[in-house]
């Protein structure tokens, strides 16, 4: 017995897996995870402090990583700013917001529609095309850029709108995520629902959505990142300024070629990385633990 | 005349008809445009490597001449793509991904609160893109002294000019290698951590009856075997990252090809005959050929990890 009484708090010392609360075996992995978190923190606080500092301390010899008199400068200087065609820096970045919001409701539309039919209708096809889908995880698009490119000319969507909202609703693991989180959902509620006189669209949209909304809550992340900070679709198919993204608009600013002042270019780069990267982490705040709820359907099996 | 039961399969052919026809209008749109931008793009790519083509004539058939070019004359390709794409690859691939499961496991370990901040630490780099981060490293790693990284080494007396960080060939790919490692705590990176937690705790309680009696011995023998799929689709996002990162070399060198071609990756060398020298046929072949070493690596990931 008393063996049997030592096993079971063996048993428990070894197996902390989401602990309640704080336990001082937990100590060893903060004095690993901490240091190692700093270090990664490192570019990102680098990203804040440098967007608020005067040019004097951009430039300041030997430089501070710390801001000391924080200034809105590098701000105002970068909304001021006319690009050398004469496209305000707002259009830029309304340009991105309205791509990004329209990319990120269509990619949802497009990936529950999907993951319905993939995880909850029946139909011959259905499994070979869920493999061929889990085969796409594995595409890498950069390696089809010209052939993309060649797609995109002879579709006439050079130099539109849709170019840069298009391409991104193609994707694999949205819908792959999507389709297992659907699964989770039991079929005797959809045969219900169709014991009732529900339509198709009608268990989509009453049942299905709302469902897994954490799923959708992920697509709209993945979604929102690859388009927010998609400099290339820019560089590649566009030639109107006026129909150019933020994201490439900062690849513009520290590069010599494009004939800003490079010294003044820094400071308004600084500020347009973090107009670029607060988005991104404002949202991953407010949806983590939706994302994490779909993330643990997420194998393949 | 018809029988009862003619009638009655006529009946369901079109019901399942209908079911099926719905299935498919609910898949239409993103199967539309899985077809046109991700189908059609590599059905492409594998026709037009088999052709010289430079956007102005039609492209004409050459049959296996680009392949064998690759392989014997194409010397840039060789003695630095490859193996730049091989080591970088291999370094930030698996090594991301053992980084992202000891992290996972260690987060897995502590409360929820300390470990969703943690958590969000580590992953917010991968929100990050290379191209828009090119600003932030060109100003850590600039090569005079006002160089973040020379300032503080000159400070502690390592080194005693500034070093070119970023043109040079010898640190050039160690830079990519870190700058990729410290975005590659992704969405694999948040499966597997996901995939930990909803591990069944009377597993561990089992174990330790049946004598696994230290931490290394669980990982191996309940936490892994408990999430296979989630360990599969960390490392198939691993091998995906790791390839698709290949412009991380270009962007922080700010030229391609990057100096003395140090971090010159299979992605470059694409875009380095695509769209700098116009011969699409060539450059279509080495598309293929990174396409086929990311499956075969995905396959190779599958044959660790899939359940029986």
């Amino acid at each position: 017995m008393a063996q049997r009484v030592r096993r079971r708090s063996y048993s428990l010392r070894n197996s902390m897996i989401n602990p309640a609360g704080y336990h001082p075996s937990q100590l060893k992995f903060y004095v690993i995870l901490l240091p190692l978190v700093l270090f990664m923190l490192l570019p990102i606080v680098f990203i804040i402090s440098n967007a608020f500092k005067p040019l004097a301390e951009l430039f300041a010899y030997p430089p501070r990583f710390f801001v000391v008199n924080p200034t809105l400068k590098n701000f105002s200087d970068l909304f001021s700013l006319m690009s050398t065609s004469d496209v305000p820096v707002s259009r830029y970045l309304f340009n991105s917001v309205a791509i990004t919001i329209l990319s990120v409701c269509a990619s949802i539309l497009v990936s529950t529609t999907a993951a319905y039919a993939l995880s909850k209708k029946r139909f011959r096809l259905k499994k070979a095309l869920f493999t061929i889908n889990t085969i796409a995880l594995m595409f890498v698009p950069v390696a089809v850029t010209i052939p993309r490119f060649l797609v995109i000319v002879r579709l006439g969507l050079m130099d539109t709108f849709a170019v840069h909202i298009l391409p991104a609703l193609a994707m694999p693991v949205g819908v792959f995520l999507m389709k297992q989180f659907a699964d989770g959902i039991p079929d005797e509620l959809i045969e219900a629902a169709q014991i009732d006189g529900a339509s198709d669209v009608a268990i989509y949209w009453r049942i299905i959505l709302p469902m897994i909304r954490p799923a959708i809550a992920t697509i709209a992340i993945l979604t929102f990142q690859a388009t927010w900070n998609n400099a290339e679709t820019s560089a590649l198919y566009i030639n109107h300024e006026s129909l150019k993204t933020f994201a490439f608009y900062l690849t513009t600013l520290t590069s010599t070629a494009s004939g800003t002042n490079v010294v003044a270019g820094q400071g308004m780069a600084a500020a347009a990385t973090l107009i670029m990267f607060m988005p991104n982490l404002l949202m991953f705040i407010l949806l983590q633990s939706q994302v994490m709820s779909t993330m643990s359907h997420s194998g393949i099996r | 005349m018809i029988t009862r039961v003619e009638v009655r399969r006529e009946r369901a052919l079109r019901k399942s008809l209908a079911r099926e026809g719905s299935a498919y209008a609910f898949l239409s749109p993103y199967a539309l445009l899985f077809i046109v931008f991700i189908v059609v793009p590599v059905g492409m790519a594998v026709l037009l490597s088999f052709t010289y083509f430079d956007t102005i004539q039609p492209p004409r058939l050459i049959g296996l001449s680009n392949y064998i070019m690759l392989i014997t004359q194409d010397e840039v390709f060789m003695k630095y793509v490859l193996p730049n794409t091989i080591s970088f690859a291999v370094i930030t691939g698996p090594g991301g991904y053992i980084l992202s499961f000891l992290l996972a496991w260690m987060l897995a370990q502590l409360p929820r609160i300390p470990r969703t901040i943690l958590a969000l630490i580590l992953y917010s780099p991968s929100m990050t893109s290379g191209v828009t981060m090119a600003a932030v490293w060109q100003t850590l790693f600039s090569g005079d002294q006002n160089g973040y990284l020379n300032a503080f080494l000159l400070n502690m007396n390592v080194i005693q000019e500034p070093v070119q960080w970023l043109q040079s060939p010898r640190y050039l790919m160690p830079i990519m290698i870190i700058v990729t490692l410290w975005s590659s705590m992704g969405v694999g990176f948040l499966a597997m951590l996901a995939g930990m937690l909803e591990i069944n705790p009377e597993l561990y309680e089992a174990g330790s009856i049946d004598g696994i009696s230290n931490r290394w011995q669980e990982i191996f023998h309940i936490t892994i075997p408990s999430m296979k799929p989630q360990m599969l689709f960390g490392a198939v996002m691993s091998i995906v990252g790791s390839f698709q990162a290949g412009a991380i070399g270009v962007t922080l060198s700010g030229s391609n090809p990057t100096p003395q071609y140090a971090g010159q990756l299979i992605v470059n060398h694409i875009e380095d005959y695509g769209f700098l020298r116009y011969e699409m046929g060539y450059a279509a072949a080495v598309s293929v050929v990174l396409l086929l070493m990311v499956l075969f690596f995905s396959r190779l990931a599958n044959r660790l990890f899939h359940e029986e």
